[in-house]
């Protein structure tokens, strides 16, 4: 278990001191989010009806950003042929790789939500169910988007590719993720069932991402 | 321990790259593989580590840890040197030794330490391995190779880019594994300095023969 962590962190620091992922990833949610209230008008009560769908379409695309680097630098380098030779399965090191992607752009992705949504003039007492809901949707982007990463390593620029292969995959998340945020207005427990199926959706991306991915990289590194 | 490679097919696609190979490597030898471009030596090397499926025969070794796979005990040194460019060249060897070696951290530690003064990169430790030249990162990248235990090594054209010297070392160090009862197997083109030497020349197959 102890290599697993340490490819995360390694794979944490390489994210943070390379900086460019995160900072296309923050800097295109940023510009998406902010844009859109000057395209729209300054029509405040439509601005705060569509801001969970803009927050959450906008994360999803600037999470697409970086999704292709999860196994990309490291099999031009040559690291995942050894790490691969190591003491972990793949389906282990896809999971270390999707864990580490999911920390390092997820995570400040859906931190970052609430505070865009002010420009979207959406109620500040969202802002946790936001958060959390982002946390629990970002887990199922990262896992599910390493299929895709996977699969799509040998493409040069395999960017849009990687995007119509997995997107139709990020639907369910999409849609329960949006429902879970505007459903909690309806009441404290409004949001519920569509916060459940979101986790659950989640959960099984945890599961079936690695092992998907790792099939795929097994067909890459031959 | 003994590496055995018994009536190896290996295709690619529909290609047969290697036909039939069958060697056994016995502890402390080195199996040198040689042979044109294209004659299947990063194949061969690939199927050992376990990247690539062999069409049929087996690969195994034997008087190894029987609760580990073939890839977990060999090390595998390809064309790419697996040297992060962002981080020193400190950084990377206490990755590789933390990943590769295991739990304890004051062994890596000290491991990485013995490996760096081994090789000669004392100058080169905090250095970003984006600035090293092209030989030196080579020399950072068969470091792995010291920073934890494996009996297997395999090293496909190791040599490259290195300096005459930095080949003599690493001939040496590769002599010194084999000594501990250490195996290689290690395709070059050039010759080297090692003892106990095994050899197979590889014949490219036939263009577009089947099997």
């Amino acid at each position: 278990m102890s290599s697993f962590w340490t490819l995360v962190s390694r794979d944490l620091k390489l994210a943070l001191s390379d900086g460019a992922a995160l900072g296309t990833a923050l800097g295109f949610y940023l510009i998406v989010v902010s844009l859109l209230p000057l395209g729209l008008g300054p029509d405040l009560n439509l601005l705060s009806r569509i801001a969970p769908g803009v927050l959450w379409i906008a994360l999803l695309l600037a999470a697409l950003l970086s999704l292709g680097r999860i196994f990309e630098t490291d099999y031009e380098d040559g690291s995942l042929e050894a790490i691969a030779a190591g003491p972990m399965p793949l389906e282990l090191i896809a999971a270390a790789k999707a864990l580490a992607h999911w920390l390092a752009t997820g995570v400040p992705l859906a931190l970052l939500a609430p505070l865009l949504g002010i420009l979207l003039n959406m109620d500040l007492a969202m802002s946790p169910v936001l958060v959390l809901s982002m946390l629990i949707g970002t887990l199922a982007i990262s896992f599910l988007g390493s299929i895709g990463a996977a699969l799509t390593l040998k493409t040069r620029r395999g960017g849009l590719l990687l995007a119509l292969l997995i997107l139709p995959f990020y639907v369910p998340t999409l849609i329960f993720g949006i429902s879970a945020v505007s459903m909690s207005l309806n009441g404290p427990d409004g949001g519920t069932p569509a916060f459940l199926i979101l986790a659950a959706i989640s959960l099984a991306s945890l599961v079936i991402g690695p092992l998907a991915a790792a099939a795929a990289l097994r067909v890459q590194i031959q | 321990m003994r590496l055995s490679i018994d009536n190896l097919i290996v295709k690619r696609g529909e290609r047969t790259v290697l036909s039939a190979v069958t060697v056994a490597v016995n502890t402390g030898q080195s199996l040198l593989l040689t042979g044109p471009n294209g004659a299947g030596k990063t194949t061969l090397i690939r199927t050992i580590a376990g990247f690539l499926a062999p069409a049929s025969g087996t690969v195994s070794l034997e008087g190894g840890d029987p609760e580990l796979d073939l890839a977990q005990q060999c090390h595998f040194v390809g064309h790419s040197n697996g040297v992060k460019p962002s981080l020193t060249v400190g950084e990377n060897l206490k990755f590789w030794a933390a990943y590769l070696g295991g739990e304890n951290a004051k062994a890596n530690g000290a491991r990485v330490t013995s490996t760096i003064e081994a090789l000669g990169l004392e100058d080169l430790g905090g250095i970003e391995a984006a600035y090293l030249s092209a030989g030196q990162k080579r020399r950072v990248g068969l470091a792995r190779l010291l920073v934890a235990d494996r009996p297997l090594w395999l090293l496909d054209e190791p040599t490259v880019s290195l300096d005459a010297a930095s080949a003599t070392q690493l001939a040496k160090l590769i002599n010194v594994h084999t000594s501990k009862g250490g195996l290689a197997v290690i395709a070059t083109h050039l010759p080297m300095a090692l003892e106990r030497t095994l050899d197979l020349r590889l014949q490219p197959a036939l263009a577009g023969a089947h099997s």
